[in-house]
């Protein structure tokens, strides 16, 4: 399982990077893998308003569907088209394959995650 | 089977080719623009093929061979219980007087049917403990909805509004969940015990004015009785809920316990399970829902009613939740279903129930050593093991399941309940015989050498099937969902 | 009979083998308090000789349209079916297989569905089809939650001209799901286009409208679907497919979901059922479909193969969050709907709706000619029309049943509006000689 040092992570297997009051949002490499091939991703529309917890997308494989949750509240600016028609860039590349962008409204929120270390032993204590 | 590939019926199609099934027109034709407006009318052709009727057999022939029925083989597959379809059953089901019966016939003149639905409602209310039955819906799922519908039309109309929820265990059959969405419910999941039961503490938690009652399947998805049932019903019930038994397990208990004497308020069966009526690949089914007394008022609209030597449909029920499919349910799978029940008769009936947990008993016993089994008491008809011994040497459930293809089996349910980790769910049920039990569990240990020894076997498996495994990922990505191809 | 096949000896040894004396043993985890004390209640277990005299004598109780000629209509049809599909169903391979779960062994059902998708996406004129729903009026009702939620609006409107049944049932799933059904009304038997525009509201989330429509009437889809499009709604369509071989399809012409009723492919009116729904949609309506779907593959060897896709959109995956409850369909009617059409061919299926077209006019102008009933639409209609019988339909219907015929359907039961509403459906099956007849006992009868 890859974990990438500068990036932030939250108890629902979702990566943050946060870029300024921007944060690039995807799912783990842990969570593509449990997963298997990934077949489809909802993606949100920009504009929306989230709040920390809400159902930001949804990631589907063959035979499950999981929903992505905003690990931090804020408006979202900008989406990855491109896992429309190549969903399976998740599989390939996770820490690319960024879905929302989210314009961070409490800055606060973003100190609750966890940094590498941290949710390399959430995920091993999870097993 | 059959290995060759089968074109589309659509690659087949030569122009000009033709069937001559029906007659020239005998009466006085009209132009056909004379009697449609031309804006009405279709200018380009449908895809459908030019065929001969030969070409057609062939076709479907050899597609039929690319199948595998309960009459092919061996079909452990749990929760569905493919028992033998009695082919008497399909024979009286085709006759004229009930296949060429049109529904809005005059009542007099098919009292026959009428009397067969009448009966058959009686028949299951007897096997249930219910005091009646609505055989309108098409499916199990088709039934949870209307169950679950006359729950809430039945607390509605005590002014009972704040029962918006209904608990599902966490071992519950998707239909569930999606059923209880369906009529408007949040769905709040009770989690099972260390013995495959409902977590009595955790349902009592739950328990509050806004349930409106619990789904249960007994015997449960793991194939295992609620031991504490008396006290589910109990807890239910004091708390102002109703209780909704999934009827897709119940091979395992006719002439034995009643889900009306267990408690329950609300039961649907699974014609196509239980009464052997067959699964036609995937339907049609028939789910009958039946109710206690008290909710009988709320049954689908209408019922079939006799009074003074006549047999009537009757309309006039208020508190019905009203109709939830065009006509009377499906009504051929009723007719197999009856002639089933007909054939069995009582002693018959628990006969079955008795060989089909047997049977799943033996198989449990004879593959434990072999196989995880996550829960290890005695079962009902069928039987969940797990592949996680096998995950071991690098194969999954998947990959056992299919191997089996290779040996000439339907293999069980996998990854079914969600609860157990690489879950395979067998159910023989009482139509095989202990030869049939014996062979298959040799097949299973061989499986379970294999995967210690030979993993590669299971992993490249199947081989002796009309396709090799298919790439499932890409059906999903770039779906193609018809021909389109020359069309 | 039980078709149980151990024997007592064998089921002894098998105890045995568990560890245990008796098959009650097996029993012990279900309490005493909820066990069966006495025996059910059911009559004793007949033979197959004596089941097949039941049956029979059952059966025998009803007429049937062996017997009897039928110009019953009102949703369920006496079409022909070709020999052919009633041979090819009755292979086991077929109708005693599960759902394709296991791909690599259901090649031959996956195939047969994916062929039927395709054929139903061209009558219709979509782009995608399910497997299969219950019926017709199931599948107008599993739309109805498909628009709401597709809009994220909550109000349906359905056009009374829609099958009086179908009506019913989408009532108990609205009514349910927290769905409002609106009643646009109708003018000479078609939709009331200027009650229709009066209807529509912000949150009128679609129009349903059927086509032909109960009265057998042919409505004017273009012209409803621009009016519901106006108004950002959905139209969804609810159709014969046996007309679609000559008329427009809805598709072409705006409909965003097109559903109906496939018993008139190939299955028999067996009394209400088993018959199909069929649902076809635009591609952007495609993962809110409700239902099977199969999808093209290939193998690990690059072989052309099918499977069930798009599950996740199913209860088995979503659970509560699925787009509809739905598991079990009518994957063996929609397999005799494909038969039907792949044998029937597009030259059969056109001329097969032509016979009905004909025929119904040529009941209709001859029943007209009697006097004894009025035109009750001018509107164009297909293989079945609504007149005002001047007469009691009642007692019509019974006369016609004395000379072998079944009449048209009284339909006052469902309008009121329309007294003496008599609805003749006429088929390609009805002779010259079988319309002369109605004819004539229709003039005896008065």
């Amino acid at each position: 399982m890859k974990v990438l040092e500068e990036l932030k992570y939250s108890k629902e297997h979702e990566w943050v990077k946060i870029d300024g009051n921007k944060a690039y949002i995807g799912i783990t490499d842990h969570a593509q893998h449990s997963l298997g091939d990934i077949v489809f991703v909802e993606i949100p529309e920009v504009g929306t308003e989230l709040n920390k917890g809400d159902v930001l997308g949804v990631v589907e494989s063959v035979k499950a569907a999981s929903d992505v949750y905003t690990p931090v509240s804020g408006k979202i600016i900008e989406v990855n088209e491109d896992l429309t028609d190549s969903p399976e860039n998740i599989n390939e590349d996770p820490y690319g394959s960024w879905i929302a962008v989210i314009e961070i409204s409490d800055m606060s929120e973003t100190e609750e995650l966890m940094d590498a270390n941290d949710y390399e032993r959430f995920c091993q204590e999870e097993e | 089977m059959l290995k060759k590939e089968e074109k589309l019926v659509f690659e087949l199609s030569v122009p000009g080719r033709s069937t001559n099934l029906l007659p020239k027109c005998d009466v006085d034709e009209a132009e056909i623009t004379d009697m449609i407006p031309d804006d009405f009318l279709r200018e380009d052709e449908t895809c459908l093929p030019e065929l001969s009727e030969v070409d057609v057999v062939r076709h479907f022939t050899h597609l039929s061979q690319k199948n595998y029925g309960v009459d092919s083989g061996f079909y452990p597959l749990g929760s569905c219980t493919m028992k033998y379809n009695p082919k008497i059953n399909e024979e009286v089901s085709k006759l004229d007087g009930f296949l060429k019966v049109h529904p809005y016939q005059l009542e007099e003149t098919v009292q026959g049917c009428l009397e067969l639905l009448y009966k058959t409602d009686k028949f299951l209310s007897e096997i249930t403990g219910m005091d009646g039955f609505s055989l309108q819906p098409a499916a199990g799922a088709h039934g949870e909805m209307a169950g679950l519908m006359i729950i809430k039309a039945f607390h509605e109309k005590n002014g009972d509004n704040k029962r918006t929820k209904i608990i599902v265990p966490d071992s519950a059959h998707g239909t569930n969940p999606a059923s209880a969405a369906t009529v408007g419910f949040d769905v709040v999941e009770v989690k099972s015990d260390e013995r495959g039961g409902i977590d009595i503490d955790a349902l009592k938690e739950l328990m509050s004015e806004e349930i409106a009652g619990l789904m249960l399947t007994n015997p449960n998805t793991l194939g295992l009785f609620d031991e504490n049932i008396d006290l589910i019903a109990k807890i239910v019930h004091d708390a102002g809920g109703l209780l909704y038994y999934d009827g897709a397990n119940a091979n395992a208990i006719m002439g034995i316990s009643r889900p009306g004497d267990m408690g329950f308020d609300v039961v649907h069966l699974n014609l196509h399970k239980t009464f052997s009526t067959p699964h036609g690949g995937g339907g049609p089914g028939s789910g009958p829902v039946g109710v206690k007394k008290q909710l009988v008022p709320f049954l689908p609209k209408p019922v079939v009613e006799y009074d003074n030597g006549k047999y009537y449909f009757d309309y006039d029920r208020p508190l019905s939740i009203g109709r939830v499919k065009s006509f009377y349910g499906n009504f051929s799978v009723i007719v197999k279903a009856y002639a089933y029940i007909r054939t069995l008769g009582a002693d018959g009936l628990r006969k079955v129930s008795e060989a089909a947990v047997l049977n799943a008993n033996y198989i449990k016993e004879k593959l434990k050593e072999y196989f995880h089994l996550p829960y290890d008491r005695t079962c009902m008809h069928e039987v969940v093991f797990s592949g996680q011994w096998q995950k071991e040497y690098g194969v999954s459930t998947l990959d056992i399941a299919k191997r089996l293809l290779d040996f000439g089996y339907h293999p069980p349910t996998i990854y079914f309940p969600l609860i157990v980790k690489e879950a395979f769910m067998v159910e023989p049920t009482e139509t095989e015989s202990k030869e049939t039990l014996d062979e298959f569990i040799n097949v299973m240990i061989k499986i379970a050498g294999e995967a210690e020894n030979e993993p590669e076997m299971l992993l490249n498996a199947p081989q002796n099937t009309p396709v090799l495994r298919l790439d499932e990922a890409r059906a999903a990505r770039k779906p193609v969902l018809k021909y389109e191809r020359g069309l | 009979m039980s078709y149980i096949p151990t024997t007592d000896e064998q089921q002894q040894k098998m105890l045995a083998d568990i560890g245990v004396n008796s098959i009650d043993e097996l029993f012990a985890d279900i309490p005493e308090s909820v066990k069966l004390k006495t025996g059910l209640n059911i009559p004793k277990a007949m033979s197959e000789l004596e089941l097949t005299a039941h049956m029979q004598e059952m059966a025998g109780k009803n007429i049937n349209l062996d017997k009897y000629t039928c110009f019953l209509g009102a949703g369920a049809y006496d079409h022909f079916i070709p020999s052919v599909v009633t041979n090819l169903l009755s292979r086991q391979e077929f109708y005693t297989a599960y759902t394709p779960y296991q791909p690599e062994i259901s090649q031959g059902t996956l195939q047969a569905i994916f062929e039927y998708q395709t054929m139903i996406c061209s009558l219709t004129g979509m782009d995608v089809s399910n497997a299969s729903l219950y019926d017709g009026a199931t599948a107008l009702a599993e739309a109805a939650s498909m628009v709401c939620e597709a809009t994220r609006r909550n109000e349906i409107i359905a056009i009374r001209s829609i099958h009086p049944e179908s009506r019913e049932v989408m009532s108990t799933y609205a009514k349910f799901k927290g769905m409002t059904l609106i009643e646009c009304g109708i003018q000479d038997g078609v939709t009331d286009l200027q009650n229709l525009k009066e209807l529509l509201n912000d949150n009128t989330a679609a129009v349903l409208v059927q086509s032909p429509n109960f009265f057998g009437a042919i409505e004017n889809i273009k012209e409803i679907a621009e009016i519901a499009h106006e108004n950002k709604s959905l139209l969804v369509v609810s159709c014969d497919p046996v007309s679609l071989a000559i008329l427009k399809a809805p598709g072409d012409i705006g409909a965003d979901i097109v559903v109906g009723e496939g018993q008139v492919l190939g299955n028999p009116v067996s009394f209400g059922g088993p018959y199909l729904g069929f649902m076809a949609a635009k591609k952007e309506f495609t993962r809110r479909m409700p239902g099977r779907i199969v999808g093209e593959t290939v193998d690990r060897d690059g072989k052309r193969g099918y499977v069930l896709t798009l599950q996740t959109r199913e209860q088995h995956i979503r659970r509560e969050k699925a787009t509809s409850n739905i598991c079990s369909n009518q994957a063996l009617n929609a397999l005799a709907a494909t038969i039907y059409l792949s044998v029937m061919g597009k030259n059969g299926l056109k001329k097969a709706a032509e016979l009905c077209l004909q025929k119904a006019h040529y009941a209709y102008r001859k029943l007209i000619e009697t006097n004894l009933f009025s035109p009750a639409f001018e509107s164009p209609f297909f293989k079945e029309f609504l007149l005002i019988y001047h007469g009691d339909a009642d007692k019509l219907n019974k006369h016609l049943l004395e000379k072998n015929i079944i009449g048209g359907f009284a339909t006052e039961r469902f309008y009121p509006e329309f007294k003496g509403g008599y609805l003749v459906a006429v088929t390609e099956k009805r002779t010259r000689d079988e319309i002369d007849r109605l004819v004539s006992e229709v003039v005896s009868a008065c």
